[in-house]
């Protein structure tokens, strides 16, 4: 398992490939890669991320660990960067590596919904008009609510 | 004690963090809001709903009413929006 939380960018692309050299005999890995989003009608400039990383390791680790077991995953990678971004750049990274797609699907999908609630980021959009908080979204909790069910 | 604040809260507040040595009858993390609710307008306007927060000590999420026990630090974490 390898957690990394910095204020260093990534290169996505490099670390899917490390990923999948360090695991290449055990048949399926899933990559998911998360940007700093800026749509047409609603543009931002740049996107700050506030973070505690000493908590926001442990956190990471303890979802690591929970989705490692739930769907026996035979490694996870999850890279987190905070401070400031632009459009474009990659936020966070999370690769899961399985004997079964299904399985590797599912890791990766349920730390990304435990990571929205549970790990201490918070963004805020730079915009033409100013800067803003983020809002927490109830659609997050819900996604983490249905591995809870 | 060390009192952490992050995102809006740190703004609201207008620090980080701070040394504070909580009166005898500041038990648990929830009395910790409460004090710090209690202190001015600034604690009382940013804790206005003191239910949306999570608390960590030492760097570990506790549930809501954890004693605080021999812990050193003490962090107050608005809704996370990371991802």
């Amino acid at each position: 398992m390898d957690i990394r939380v910095s204020e260093t960018p990534f290169d996505p692309g490099a670390e899917s490939n490390a990923f999948l050299e360090r695991g290449k005999a055990a048949g399926a890995a899933v990559t998911f890669t998360g940007l700093v989003r800026s749509l047409p009608d609603e543009p931002i400039l740049a996107l700050t991320l506030d973070c505690y990383p000493e908590l926001a390791v442990n956190q990471l680790t303890a979802i690591a660990t929970q989705a490692m077991a739930r769907f026996s995953l035979a490694d996870i990678t999850v890279i987190h960067r905070y401070g400031r971004m632009l459009p474009g750049e990659p936020i966070v990274q999370v690769m899961a590596l399985s004997a079964h797609r299904q399985a590797a699907f599912d890791g990766a999908q349920m730390v990304m919904d435990y990571l929205k609630t549970d790990a201490p980021f918070w963004k805020k959009e730079t915009t033409a008009t100013g800067e803003h908080w983020v809002q927490a979204k109830p659609a997050d909790d819900n996604a983490k609510a249905r591995w809870e069910a | 004690m060390k009192v952490l604040y992050f995102a809006w809260l740190r703004e609201r507040l207008n620090m980080s963090e701070e040394d504070i040595a909580f009166p005898p009858e500041v038990v648990t993390t929830g009395d910790v809001i409460a004090y710090l609710a209690a202190r001015d307008e600034a604690g009382a306007l940013a804790f206005e709903r003191p239910a949306i927060f999570k608390t960590a000590l030492d760097a570990r999420i506790v549930p809501h009413g954890t004693p605080l026990a021999d812990a050193k630090v003490i962090a107050l974490l608005p809704p996370m929006t990371g991802g």
